[in-house]
């Protein structure tokens, strides 16, 4: 074993890569979560998004396309989600399973002749001297743009929930929608525009994956991604900075257990491999057990509203 | 205007209507979807649903299929539904499936090559117990830190994956398989088989596990306090706590149920249709169960259907593929649109739509 070729700055700028994908997802199911709504969809939306980003990107050449047109089939699918959810409905447990299912399916058919391809390049954002620092130039000035607009998409989210009046608003519909009903609120409008916001993050996060990180089409690449995400929402508390933290934390864990396999640890890669999911259980344990945690989460999350009520 | 009314009570004729009519529209979805694809919609429709039960050329092939693929399907649906009941989201049974067939494989495994008569009920007590143990780890977080079990049972999914990879290259390799992973083949080793009870009908013990399941939980369910707690709790919380049902008691029950069958399914898969421990070992049951038991209305009977209908699209798919050259990732999405479809009619359950001028609401 020989920890010496893992690489400080590698390492902290591709924990930044890594997070990225989980920082958009997890960022969308914040606003449909702080909305009222429970979108168990997420992995189903992001990894569409993979392939439908990635489709694009190729058949045009351009992943800024690529990125765009993930972003519509993540809120297209989203919008499914929404119209069964909220004017059928229907259970958003079963529908998020459901939007997730199909998500899997529809991306390995959309995929097939996809794979073995490598996407057009998202080139790192050239800054001049800026990029050229020791350590701080590769790890905060030596990204593609995607990962600068995830950091001021947080900022965005932050400002929108807790300075705005629409997010105030968007609050209350997830804290109380029979009370936000009674003010005269559209509570159907608003959920339908946080669940489509979700599904474009999501598809957003799943290009990510597609177009940088991998950067490949394979069936089934999101790997858990999707609920990783919305693990990372519980144990932000509900709160776009703690989002931020979550998503870092465990994009963090999976790039050092990667550079520890890499680097030939006396483990068997399947255990390693297995690490990021055990820790998030360990960090939804912990956060759960403390009081506080559970009273976090919006009032109204995962319940359905008709007006009949 | 097109406004939706709340009905007094769930109506009947639509509980049983909806998953028909979901069924129809799927048909019709898919086929626009196999056209979008370049192919005839008829013919894809009909090489899934009908030839794998009446074509004279693949029907003696397929039908003994339907039981072999339906067997698991309704195994893990049965337990999963008691859990759906009671609003207790076990969505990992995909993850207690793998845990149920590396247990009772290895219980096996250890007495190789010895032959005795109790080492095949040996392997399916370990698999139960396996999956029943790894199902109690999500269950035993939710009712002693509140840990949200929805994602904690599917995180799991991933984890029993690695594990199985890692006991597939490691502990259960077959030390006589030239290196290659994958244990030695259970379904060859006479103490170990498990065979096609009755020829030509594809029933194995695992389908004969799946009837008593079946059986075991429309009594429990309608015939005794443990259901009748299961439908309070899922229908009105409130007043289930209010009767004295203890809530963290019915999540060990849903989850202790749904893991021990997705166990059993497993080391029945693995001793009979699939043979070894592989990596590619599980190919979804336990996700795919999930809409099985919405299909079924999350009742037994209509989860034995649900399962039936489930298991034909599986081998209509391979059919279709091998014939029509159709991909078989088409089913998957297939089977994912069924579930949107269902949820989407379900609405005629519980409301009236009306047309007409609204009431102020």
């Amino acid at each position: 074993m020989d920890l010496s070729v893992i690489s400080p700055t590698l390492l902290v700028a591709s924990l930044m890569v890594a997070s990225t994908p989980l920082l958009l997802a997890a960022l969308g199911e914040l606003v449909v979560e702080k909305a009222g709504v429970l979108n168990l969809g997420v992995e189903g939306m992001m990894i569409v998004g993979a392939i439908g980003g990635f489709a694009i990107a190729v058949e045009t050449g351009s992943p800024v396309a690529g990125f765009v047109a993930a972003a519509v089939a993540g809120a297209a699918l989203a919008s499914v989600f929404g119209v069964l959810t909220q004017f059928l409905l229907a259970n958003q447990v079963a529908t998020g399973l459901a939007t997730t299912l199909f998500g899997l399916g529809i991306s390995s058919l959309m995929g097939q002749s996809y794979s073995g391809i490598r996407p057009p390049a998202t080139p790192r954002l050239d800054l001049g001297p800026l990029g050229d620092l020791p350590f701080v130039g590769r790890v905060v000035f030596g990204h593609d743009w995607v990962v600068y607009f995830s950091l001021l998409l947080t900022f965005a989210v932050w400002w929108f929930l807790n300075r705005s009046r629409a997010g105030l608003t968007l609050r209350a519909v997830g804290e109380n929608h029979a009370a936000a009903h009674a003010l005269g609120i559209k509570v159907v409008a608003i959920r339908m525009a946080a669940i489509a916001f979700g599904g474009a993050c999501a598809g957003l996060g799943g290009a990510y994956l597609s177009l940088v990180r991998v950067p490949q089409w394979t069936e089934g690449m999101t790997s858990g991604a999707g609920w990783i995400a919305l693990a990372i929402v519980v144990f932000a508390s509900w709160r776009a900075g703690r989002v931020l933290l979550g998503a870092y934390l465990f994009g963090g864990v999976t790039v050092l257990q990667l550079n520890l396999q890499a680097a030939g640890v006396a483990l068997p890669v399947e255990y390693l491999s297995m690490s990021p999911y055990l820790i998030t259980i360990a960090v939804l344990v912990l956060m759960s057990a403390r009081r506080r945690g559970a009273a976090a989460a919006p009032a109204s999350l995962g319940q359905s509203f008709h007006a009949s009520q | 205007m097109i406004a939706l009314e709340r009905r007094a009570a769930p109506s009947r004729a639509w509980l049983w209507g909806a998953p028909l009519l979901a069924v129809a529209l799927t048909m019709i979805a898919g086929g626009l979807m196999f056209a979008a694809l370049g192919k005839d919609p008829v013919a894809a429709i009909r090489t899934i649903f009908w030839d794998p039960l009446f074509d004279p050329q693949f029907a003696a092939y397929s039908r003994p299929q339907l039981l072999v693929k339906a067997g698991p399907l309704v195994l893990i649906a049965t337990g999963l539904a008691l859990g759906f009941r009671a609003g207790v989201w076990n969505i990992g049974a995909e993850g207690q499936y793998i845990v149920g067939a590396l247990c009772g494989a290895g219980a096996g495994l250890a007495l190789y090559p010895m032959e005795a008569w109790f080492i095949f009920p040996l392997m399916v007590l370990a698999g139960a117990l396996g999956g029943w143990a790894w199902a109690m780890i999500p269950a035993i977080l939710k009712t002693r830190f509140n840990t949200n079990e929805i994602l904690v049972s599917l995180l799991l999914v991933y984890v029993a994956e690695s594990l199985l990879a890692s006991a597939a290259v490691g502990v259960l390799r077959n030390p006589e398989g030239g290196g290659f992973p994958g244990s030695r083949n259970l379904s060859q080793w006479a103490s170990s088989a498990n065979p096609e009870l009755i020829a030509g009908t594809g029933a194995h013990w695992g389908v004969v596990a799946a009837l008593i399941a079946v059986i075991l939980a429309y009594v429990v369910l309608n015939r005794h306090l443990t259901g009748f707690h299961i439908k309070l709790a899922g229908q009105a919380p409130r007043a289930a706590r209010f009767a004295g049902v203890n809530p963290a008691r019915l999540v060990l029950f849903c989850f202790g149920t749904a893991g021990l069958l997705a166990g059993l399914a497993g080391v029945f898969e693995v001793t009979g249709p699939a043979g070894q421990i592989g990596i590619d070992f599980n190919v979804g049951y336990g996700f795919t169960a999930i809409i099985v038991a919405f299909l079924g209305r999350l009742d037994p009977l209509g989860i034995l259907l649900a399962g039936l209908l489930m298991a034909l699209t599986y081998i209509g798919g391979e059919l279709a593929s091998f014939m029509l050259g159709i991909p078989v990732a088409a089913i998957q999405a297939f089977q994912g649109m069924l579930l949107f479809f269902l949820l989407a009619v379900d609405v005629l359950t519980n409301f009236r739509i009306r047309v007409g001028r609204r009431d102020i609401a």
